[in-house]
């Protein structure tokens, strides 16, 4: 069966297919009336924040559904907010003391009963969808405490339809050897997630993957996006060896880990990490990054009821500055709204979420947040090298803004005698094609760039990259996103300020003599990816990298670019 | 209070899409609306109690109305069952 491949390596072992589990009742009863009305107002949180969650899918899809879809997702919100399951939700916590979980199960559980045993087959069709509503609120229910996240055994191979971010969160990877969905690009969540843990993946792979059930044998090829399902013997022991060949090279990859990444012609290069978190440091170190050149601060914000307040971010910045080992660090300010939401944060639904209200734009505009995160940040800056970064900056007021926001909070820290680094560096993303054109005028506010290629691409392009019909359209090797990128790179060197790249071009073989060639020294990436390109440095020279960014700029259709810089990787 | 009489002009009955229009119809008004057939009644905001009544076209079910502004409540049911569930 073939697919995407969008995280190399091959995997053999057993599928564990991925469905929402049928809920267990937990038995647990209330005490006193405090208790029940916990219960309740929980409840009521729950099935609010599911129906921002089908608000979101709506927003987010909207150019794409059908009437048909749309439909089905309003029938799901009235079903989510269906009094009479308000109704017997409450009674049961109230009289039953059971708990919301314990009573949705139960209601949930007789609403289905009804509907499958009616004589019209339409109505008996209906149960799947108050089970869907069921299963929706039971997830944001549990996920406050009690989450019960499906153990793998060794070896397991995901199947999916669609990981999301709720699935990987409650997901304990440590025996999961590869991911296959039936969906997906090599932007959506699952991509992201298997990259960055190197773990091999293969999406959009279709319903034909619907077939496959727990234990069934597969084979995962990641490099060429290929599944086999209950593969014959022969072709077992082909991947075996290919596995073990893809091994050794990677192995040697690592190996790789303490020598600098020094081209052949002396130039020193610097390859850091992209991570979530403190958690994701030995791994970066182990693949032998220097400094992190994306800390994002989402994860801090996801999976909780509300804002983290001051000190608990400042816990999570300063185990990231402890844990960095004196290297750089560069935290990136909050980037909600686009796909990424919170469930207690309700951003109205956007036609356009991609241009729309997100991320400094959220900042500038609720300044307490902003506030909130930068005291944090200032004060974590004092137990390593911390860097700021501010995302999606489109002009140059908007740098303004948020510095003279910094500077307020340096003034509330310095009036309260808190400690923080008072020459703390700040710089922006470049990621929205006005701010590559004026790199020029931008370059005088800050003290580095950060290129992200993501949303480079896409807004450069006019191609929403969460939408797989022009998946082909996105492509960063487009001699505008090309010329776009050695612009700023060129302004930077000009200003002298630093000018890095954080997206995924930063990680992809093919463009790492190009980059070098245009002047770029700062390559950030997940920490997986950080062992071949040093293994590309090391083994070329400036020189030969001037020499390709020239001829390529003088090329003029991606199709023949990539096939020079495949000709030049050889 | 104002009841009347209604033959389900859709041919596939009251399913999930006619019922989610015909909630946030009402949803619109303060009056109470309720679905009655034979003996049974039910509110008319709970997709639940309106699906699980299994309302087929053809069939003959009346519906009440009452509250303070149950006039323009009506008027709007009215075109509902008359016209636009025809579509739906």
């Amino acid at each position: 069966m073939k697919g995407i491949g969008v995280s190399p390596g091959i995997s053999i072992g057993k599928a564990f297919v991925l469905k929402k589990p049928e809920a267990a009742l937990t038995g647990v009863l209330l005490n006193n009336e405090i208790e029940i009305l916990l219960e309740i107002e929980r409840f009521d949180l729950a099935v609010s924040h599911a129906v921002a969650e089908i608000e979101s899918i709506k927003a987010n899809a909207q150019l794409s559904l059908q009437d048909e879809e749309l439909a089905v997702l309003e029938t799901q919100i009235e079903l989510l907010t269906d009094p009479q399951i308000k109704a017997d939700v409450t009674q049961k916590i109230e009289n039953g003391k059971n708990n919301a979980h314990d009573a949705l199960v139960e209601v949930i559980g007789n609403f289905v009963r009804l509907f499958e045993s009616m004589d019209d087959q339409y109505m008996r069709a209906r149960s799947a969808d108050i089970k869907d509503i069921g299963r929706r609120i039971l997830n944001l229910l549990d996920k406050s405490g009690k989450v019960t996240a499906p153990e793998f055994d060794p070896d397991t191979i995901v199947i999916a339809e669609d990981i999301s971010p709720s699935d990987t969160i409650a997901m304990d990877i440590k025996h999961v050897v590869g991911f296959a969905t039936q969906t997906g690009s090599r932007t959506s969540h699952t991509t992201i997630i298997a990259k960055s843990k190197g773990i091999p993946a293969v999406v959009g792979c279709g319903e034909e993957l619907g077939t496959v059930v727990n234990n069934d044998i597969i084979i995962l090829d990641g490099i060429n996006g290929i599944v086999y399902i209950n593969p014959a013997q022969e072709i077992i022991d082909d991947h075996t060896i290919k596995r073990e060949a893809y091994l050794r090279q990677s192995a040697k990859l690592k190996a790789l880990k303490d020598i600098s990444a020094i081209t052949s012609d002396g130039e020193k290069i610097t390859l850091s990490a992209n991570i979530s978190g403190a958690d994701d440091l030995d791994d970066a170190f182990y693949n032998g990054c220097v400094g992190v050149g994306l800390l994002r601060t989402e994860l801090l914000f996801m999976d909780r009821d509300s804002f983290p307040t001051e000190d608990e971010q400042f816990e999570f910045y300063k185990n990231v500055a402890l844990g960095s080992k004196n290297n750089t660090v560069i935290v990136r300010t909050i980037d909600i709204g686009g796909d990424k939401h919170l469930p207690y944060f309700n951003l109205p639904a956007e036609l356009n979420p991609f241009l729309g209200y997100r991320a400094i734009r959220i900042c500038l505009d609720r300044k307490d947040l902003f506030m909130t995160q930068l005291k944090a940040i200032l004060r974590a800056s004092v137990f390593g090298d911390l860097k700021i970064m501010f995302p999606m900056i489109s002009n140059v007021q908007e740098i303004r803004s948020a510095k003279s926001i910094v500077a307020q909070a340096k003034a509330e820290l310095l009036n309260n005698h808190i400690a923080f680094n008072a020459d703390i560096k700040l710089g922006i993303m470049i990621e929205i094609p006005s701010a590559a054109i004026t790199a020029d005028i931008l370059a005088k506010e800050v003290d580095f760039f950060s290129i992200g290629t993501n949303d480079l691409c896409q807004y450069t392009l006019a191609v929403d990259r969460m939408n797989e019909k022009i998946s082909h359209l996105y492509d960063p090797f487009n001699p505008g996103v090309l010329r776009l990128i050695q612009k700023v790179i060129e302004q930077g060197h000009k200003h002298n300020i630093g000018v890095g790249m954080c997206g995924e071009m930063a990680s992809d073989p093919l463009a790492t003599l190009l980059l070098l060639g245009m002047g770029l020294t700062d390559f950030s990436m997940s920490a997986a990816a950080i062992p071949a390109i040093k293994n590309i440095i090391i083994s070329n020279s400036i020189k030969k990298a001037r020499d390709i960014y020239k001829n390529v700029m003088e090329m003029d259709s991606s199709e023949k670019i990539i096939a020079y810089l495949q000709e030049a990787a050889q | 209070m104002i009841s009347k009489d209604y033959m389900i002009i859709a041919p596939q009955g009251i399913h999930a899409r006619p019922a989610t229009t015909l909630i946030r119809l009402t949803k619109n008004f303060k009056s109470a609306v309720s679905l009655k057939r034979g003996d049974k009644v039910v509110l008319l905001n709970s997709m639940l109690n309106i699906l699980s009544m299994t309302i087929k076209g053809g069939e003959t079910i009346s519906v009440i109305v009452e509250g303070e502004d149950e006039a323009n409540a009506a008027e709007a049911i009215d075109l509902f069952f008359t016209e636009q569930l025809k579509d739906l």
